[in-house]
């Protein structure tokens, strides 16, 4: 997979929770490519959006408006089988927590996408992918023989081993400490770098953010900036300037 | 503390419907068969007293005006010497007679096997306390030998109008009766038959149709004066008696009459009560298993409140108040339900021929303390365990990611349960084996504490069959079946847990299926080896019927001969004995009877064989005498011999038939067997005698492959009706299934949400489901059956000796019991896992 294509589009996304009064735009027409072979962060304050944004992206939930392309296939037109079958095949996940199913090994945990679709292995792709996340004297232990950092590892491993088109990762350091969180976040970058792994990440953690080629700024539902080849300094600089920005938006609106 | 209980109440209510729903189940069940038994008892008593005077006359030794088939009587002329004492206002002679049938227009026996049918003399004399008894309120009084009247209910059952010619067949020496029916007859007071049939015919006839025309009565009211009570109008009639015959209160009288139907009530009760027992038991595993669970999920928030400075008592009190609203709703539906139920058995008690239509259903208030007593008792009971473990949570698993529930340790459990099992054993063997009083305290006892005890080291017992499931479904099924397999052994408690409750719906079951294929073989292997005649003329119920039934099969062409068999019940040491009369001449020739001592040949005026068991149990030897209380008078029979009891013949003492008629019984054959003329058909004979019959109804003529039908047909409807009694139990451990799979479902919404996530379609995720919900359903099973086997083989080994000789394991049966709680299993997982599948994938996944 080579970077510069794109590996999902997104088309004027709409996403609105309630009606009438209470209705909430969750996202206001958002347009965005995917990079393939690109890490690309998501962030922005709480209620930005960017959860929904992912979530839409991911095929687990569905858009009021506007559209979602992952390679080549429509998302709008694909019913709940269908959209099942992409999660299994094109789609790898990475949670917050874990959310490891706790009676299997890490090695079935990892396995699980495939075996379910009743897939076997690309053993040379999948020792790769063991050998990456470093967690083979661990493939027989259940998750609650294993440390956070190497559950999210086993979580890294299972949404790679169905080689996806684009693994998505919801604040995979949320529940980290800082070591096992730079690890996890060496391991994506690592698969990005080296097997040309489509990644998009939710953040709002800078330093997590910096670890990745592209971060795209999300406010209010849209896209508000977008950063290359970013720093932790030039990100705190960028969160920095869309709060004053959106403060001074926010000011002389009465009801606040 | 309890606000707090109370808001957990009403945030869980779905969760706990389940468990309320057990408790309804259990409660409806005693609150139905109270309020029915109640109903029955309340009707009986009803029936007998507007069936006695404010005095009754009998003879001496009859025992209660409803034990008519004697040729014993008061002699006519003792009426007007009554009638003629001061204080008394009247006095009425009462000719009652049993056997007496009413054909319908279909050619059916109204009230088929089963009510009995009487036939009364007409007259209006009141019973005691001036209630005015079944008379004729339309149409007139039958006259003379072709009229009869007839009780309403019986008469719109078979289709009769006044007018009419009606069939009427009689257990006496004319069979069947052909008179105008003139005459309807009602309780004008209020009043019921609960089913019986009542004809009414003038006392001439009465008299000689049903006491061979001799000029007497079966028993005489007496009326007394206003102002003079019962026991002196008593004391006045008795002074004048002659020594057979002997004078009793009414309501004493209705007492004595009533007490032996009032017996057979309790044990209805008794019968009906076990198997609400049975269901509470099952549903008390229900709660245990929805409040284990309902604790584990809730330990965080449990630790929480502990954290906040929530003592270990209020947080396990808080629990068990959550016990008690749910014991307390269920009772209350319990109550209505079971309301709903008593109508319920009303009807099917209705189909057998008990009709109770005509009481209004009685509820007493000890039925509502019942009620409530036992749902909130148990409920709070089952959750004792749950709510104790509550306790145990740490403070401090309030801070941590997952919390483990303190659990008892499996081998300890194991331990316990094994020791169960063993004084379980213990107990059956004493039941079973020894000589004790109570012999059905100590098996059903011991039956509960096995039960109990595989149920307590279940989740050890399981574990090969749980991996066993695992391995298989992991190789047919896949990653699906690979993680249902893991389900099914992430608790094992609760999995076993789960499966127990099913285990001894289906244990009892597997019993009951053992017991009746093994009566039924019995019934065949007896008939077989001792039933060596062609045919024979009987009714299901051992039913007396007239004499000249066997006069005309005699008559029909290509039978060699015929041989009666009577019985009847007397006394023998205070006890209710079954006294048999047969030819013994000829016996031999149609039942082969094994005899030791003497034999049929032996059976002499004054002798008898003794049944073997009841000789060895009460010590009688060849020669020595048995004092019978008959009819007539004591009788000592001489013990001629012992022969061992079948099916067909099984009383006490069987004698000849010139003493059985001597003694006082009246001229009805039970049985009439047929012997074929050497040559001819037995199927044409079948069909001459059949011939002859067809107009009475009471009675039916089968060769020995019918006859062992017949007898085997009740086994099957009493295996049916506990099968369906049972069905109550199973009901409630299915919804166990359910309970247990959809809170297990509501348990791992998260990891659910994750698998949908991953890629898992809802077709694969309700297999899942549907594959661990097969698990628990044929574990239970195959532990019910197994544990079914070992009851039935024991129950069955221990009554040997009452003629049920043969053991036999209906394996058909038995496997389609298993197969049939897999296909249970699908149905039992089909709402949870449509929950399931149903789940928002986003929502389950940020569920925390």
């Amino acid at each position: 997979m080579s970077s510069g294509g794109a590996a999902a589009r997104v088309t004027d996304l709409v996403k609105t929770y309630g009606t009438g009064a209470a209705e909430v735009r969750a996202l206001d027409g958002v347009t965005l490519d995917i990079e393939a072979g690109v890490f690309t962060a998501i962030m922005g304050p709480s209620g930005s959006g960017k959860s929904t944004l992912m979530h839409c992206c991911a095929a687990l939930d569905t858009p009021t408006s506007g559209e979602v392309r992952i390679g080549d296939q429509q998302l709008g037109s694909l019913g709940d089988k269908a959209l099942t079958r992409l999660r299994r095949d094109q789609i790898g996940f990475v949670f917050q927590s874990f959310n490891l199913v706790p009676t299997l090994t890490a090695e079935e945990n990892i396995l699980l996408p495939l075996s379910i679709a009743r897939r076997k292995p690309d053993q040379e792709w999948y020792d790769g992918v063991l050998d990456a996340v470093a967690i083979r004297d661990r493939l027989g232990h259940r998750p609650n023989q294993l440390s956070g950092g190497q559950q999210q590892r086993v979580a890294v491993a299972r949404a790679l081993a169905s080689r996806p088109a684009i693994v998505f990762a919801d604040e995979p350091t949320g529940n980290l400490d800082s070591q096992s969180g730079a690890e996890v976040l060496g391991l994506l970058r690592r698969t990005v770098d080296e097997f040309g792994q489509t990644i998009v990440m939710v953040t709002h953690d800078p330093v997590a953010a910096a670890h990745t080629d592209r971060i795209v700024f999300l406010g209010d539902g849209r896209v508000v900036g977008e950063m290359r080849e970013p720093t932790r300094e030039r990100v705190l600089e960028q969160m920095a300037a869309l709060d004053a920005h959106r403060a001074a938006d926010l000011a002389p609106t009465p009801a606040g | 503390m309890l606000h707090a209980a109370w808001r957990s109440l009403l945030g869980r209510k779905v969760r706990l419907v389940m468990s309320t729903f057990a408790i309804v189940l259990g409660v409806a069940f005693v609150v139905g068969t109270l309020i029915f038994t109640d109903t029955l008892n309340r009707s009986f008593v009803a029936i007998f007293d507007n069936s006695v005077g404010d005095v009754v006359v009998q003879p001496t030794r009859v025992t209660s005006n409803v034990d008519v088939a004697t040729t014993v009587q008061l002699r006519g002329s003792l009426v007007d010497d009554i009638a003629q004492l001061d204080g008394v206002r009247r006095a009425d002679g009462k000719v009652v007679a049993a056997g007496v049938f009413v054909v319908g227009k279909n050619n059916k026996v109204i009230g088929g096997q089963g009510p009995p049918g009487f036939a009364f003399n007409d007259n209006d004399a009141p019973a005691a306390h001036g209630i005015r008894p079944l008379q004729v309120v339309d149409g007139r009084q039958p006259h003379g030998p072709d009229e009869v009247a007839m009780d309403v209910k019986t008469a719109v059952r078979a289709g009769y109008v006044l007018g009419d010619k009606v069939r009427i067949v009689s257990a006496t020496k004319r069979a069947l009766l052909t008179p105008t029916l003139v005459g309807l007859a009602d309780f004008p007071d209020g009043g019921t038959l609960n089913g019986a049939t009542a004809t009414i015919w003038d006392t001439r006839t009465a008299q000689r149709l049903f006491l061979e025309g001799r000029d007497g009565f079966n028993t005489i009211w007496v009326t007394a004066d206003d102002g003079v009570s019962q026991q002196e109008l008593r004391d006045k009639v008795a002074s004048v008696l002659p020594a057979d015959a002997r004078a009793m209160t009414g309501d004493k009288a209705a007492d004595v009459a009533a007490s032996r139907l009032l017996e057979a009530i309790r044990f209805i009760t008794i019968f009906l009560l076990v198997f609400a027992g049975i269901a509470l038991v099952v549903g008390s595993f229900l709660i245990i298993n929805t409040f284990s669970i309902l604790v584990a999920q809730r330990s965080r928030e449990l630790a929480l409140l502990r954290a906040l400075g929530a003592s270990r008592r209020q947080v396990s009190r808080s629990v068990l108040f959550e016990a008690f609203v749910v014991g307390a709703v269920g009772s209350t539906i319990g109550v209505g339900l079971g309301v709903l139920l008593a109508v319920a058995i009303r009807y099917v008690f209705g189909r057998f021929g008990l009709d109770l239509s005509g009481t209004a259903f009685v509820f007493a208030p000890r039925t509502f303390l019942a009620a409530y007593a036992i749902g909130i008792v148990v409920t709070l009971v089952a959750a004792y365990l749950p709510a104790r473990r509550s306790a145990r949570i740490a403070p401090v698993a309030a801070l941590r990611d997952d919390v483990a529930m303190p659990e008892s340790s499996m081998r300890l459990r194991f331990a316990v349960g094994m020791l169960m099992c063993l004084a379980a054993a213990a107990m059956m063997v004493v039941g079973l084996t020894l000589d004790v009083p109570k012999k059905g305290y100590w098996v059903g006892g011991g039956i509960l504490a096995a039960l109990l005890g595989v149920a307590v080291a279940s989740p050890v017992l399981a574990k090969p069959f749980l991996l066993l499931a695992a391995a298989g479904y992991r190789a047919v099924f896949g990653s699906v079946g690979r993680l249902a397999g893991q389900n099914s052994l992430r608790n094992p408690r609760r999995t076993a847990a789960t499966a127990s409750a099913l285990m001894i719906g289906m244990a009892l079951v597997a019993t009951m299926s053992i017991a009746g294929a093994s009566a039924k073989a019995s019934v065949d292997d007896s008939i077989a080896k001792n039933f060596v005649g062609d045919l024979v003329i009987s009714n299901l119920i051992g039913q007396g019927f007239s004499p000249s039934v066997g006069d005309r099969a005699e008559r029909a062409p290509g039978v060699e001969s015929v041989v009666r068999t009577r019985f009847a019940q007397a006394s023998v040491g205070g006890r209710r004995e079954f006294l048999g009369g047969v030819d013994p001449a000829h016996f031999g020739a149609v039942m082969r009877l094994r005899t030791t001592g003497g034999g049929l040949a032996d059976v002499d005026d004054g002798a008898c064989l003794m049944n073997e068991d009841y000789a060895k149990e009460h010590g009688y030897d060849r020669g020595d005498l048995v004092a019978w209380q008959m009819p007539k008078g004591n009788q000592a029979l001489r013990v001629v011999g012992t022969y061992e009891g079948n099916g067909a013949v099984f009383a006490t003492c069987v004698t000849n038939l010139a003493t059985f008629s001597a003694a006082g019984f009246q001229a009805q054959d039970n049985a009439a067997f047929v012997t074929v003329k050497p040559g001819v058909d037995v199927t044409f004979v079948e069909a001459a005698i059949n011939e002859q019959i067809a107009a009475l109804p009471t009675v039916t003529v089968k060769n020995q492959r019918e006859y062992a039908a017949e007898q085997r047909e009740p086994i099957d409807r009493l295996v049916l009706m506990i099968y369906a009694l049972l069905g109550m139990a199973i009901v409630i451990a299915l919804l166990g299934v359910v309970n247990t799979l959809a809170l297990s479902v509501i348990e791992r919404t998260r990891e659910i949400g994750l698998l949908r996530a991953i890629g898992l379609s809802r077709a694969q995720l309700r297999r899942m489901i549907g594959l661990e919900s097969i698990v628990i359903a044929v574990l239970g099973a195959l532990l019910g059956v197994a544990m079914g086997v070992i009851f039935g083989v024991a129950l069955m080994s221990s009554l040997r000796d009452e003629g049920l000789t043969v053991t036999r394991i209906p394996t058909v049966s038995l496997t389609a019991f298993v197969l049939s709680a897999a296909i249970v299993g699908v149905v039992t997982a089909v709402l949870p896992a449509r929950r399931a599948a149903r789940l928002d994938v986003l929502t389950a996944i940020a569920t925390e």
